[in-house]
């Protein structure tokens, strides 16, 4: 998939024995809504074992901004069809992660 | 999967305590069980795991007793076999037995498709509530609805839990 110049690129991953995806989905329209941002958003579907090793998917959702996952923690996870882990700023586990961490992911990447 | 009314097949499990703990024994000296396919990785799990101490520590005065059940696979899964279960069990403060289901033949024999999926037994083995614990994995504060302790003070007053099923949402649980 090509890049347009100057529009970020944004890859959500999901998995469908989690089923934490839509929310999460809707979150990420809602803050691309709010903070007006120009983005290609592709949607990847990952199935099988092969494809989250591919992906270096740690878990459902995985969202990438121009290619950085939205939480840094995402590195020291391993491949797998799971669900995915986040903390929520309050320091909640949750299996979705908040629209403050997509927000402050887009942003960076708007000030690119 | 096990329905309301039928009886809660008995199983007999080692936990992280070292001890083997059997449903017939805790039957013997509980006036409910709530056994609990859980596991360590599962986030919905973690976003639960204080309520569920939370739970035990407030019912187990009145004779309930909490019984968290893994049945996933651990070679895909390894964060799930015995030695994690008692390093996070240890780490969460559980109190309540944490045990694990190698065979799976547990999780197979109640129907249990996720993590953290409920099953409410009354002091007969009879199962009066299957489902979630409460209705917002995210928010403790914004919980709704509080199935489990809902089904739990019915069963306690002998009056038949409403609802009596809920959808369990979580990780699937991981078949060999």
């Amino acid at each position: 998939m090509h890049q347009t110049s100057g529009t970020m690129h944004i890859q959500f991953l999901w998995w469908d024995g989690c089923p934490s995806h839509p929310e999460a989905w809707q979150r990420l329209q809602d803050v691309l809504a709010e903070l007006q941002a120009e983005a290609q958003v592709e949607r990847i579907q990952v199935t099988t074992d092969e494809d989250a090793e591919k992906y270096g998917f740690p878990g459902s959702p995985t969202i990438l901004v121009d290619g950085e996952d939205i939480d840094p923690a995402a590195s020291r996870m391993p491949s797998r069809l799971t669900c995915r882990l986040y903390y929520q700023e309050n320091g909640r586990p949750s299996p979705l992660p908040s629209r403050e961490m997509i927000r402050r992911a887009i942003r960076s990447a708007q000030r690119r | 999967m096990l329905d309301i009314g039928q009886k809660g097949p008995d199983f007999s499990l080692p936990g992280v305590d070292g001890n083997t703990v059997s449903l017939t024994d805790l039957l013997k000296d509980h006036r409910a069980v709530a056994v609990m396919f859980s596991c360590n990785h599962c986030p919905y799990v973690r976003a639960w795991e204080d309520r569920m101490v939370a739970i035990q520590r407030d019912y187990a005065p009145q004779g309930v007793t909490l019984v968290a059940v893994n049945p996933n696979d651990t070679v895909k899964y390894p964060d799930d076999d015995m030695e994690h279960m008692k390093a996070r069990a240890a780490e969460k403060g559980f109190n309540f037995p944490y045990l694990r289901d190698d065979s799976q033949d547990v999780a197979r024999a109640y129907g249990g498709t996720h993590t953290p999926h409920v099953f409410l037994l009354d002091s007969g083995g009879v199962l009066r509530y299957r489902g979630a614990i409460d209705d917002n994995y995210e928010n403790p504060d914004a919980v709704q609805h509080t199935y489990l302790r809902d089904a739990l003070d019915a069963v306690l007053a002998g009056r038949d839990p409403a609802p009596a099923t809920t959808q369990a949402v979580g990780c699937t649980i991981k078949w060999k």
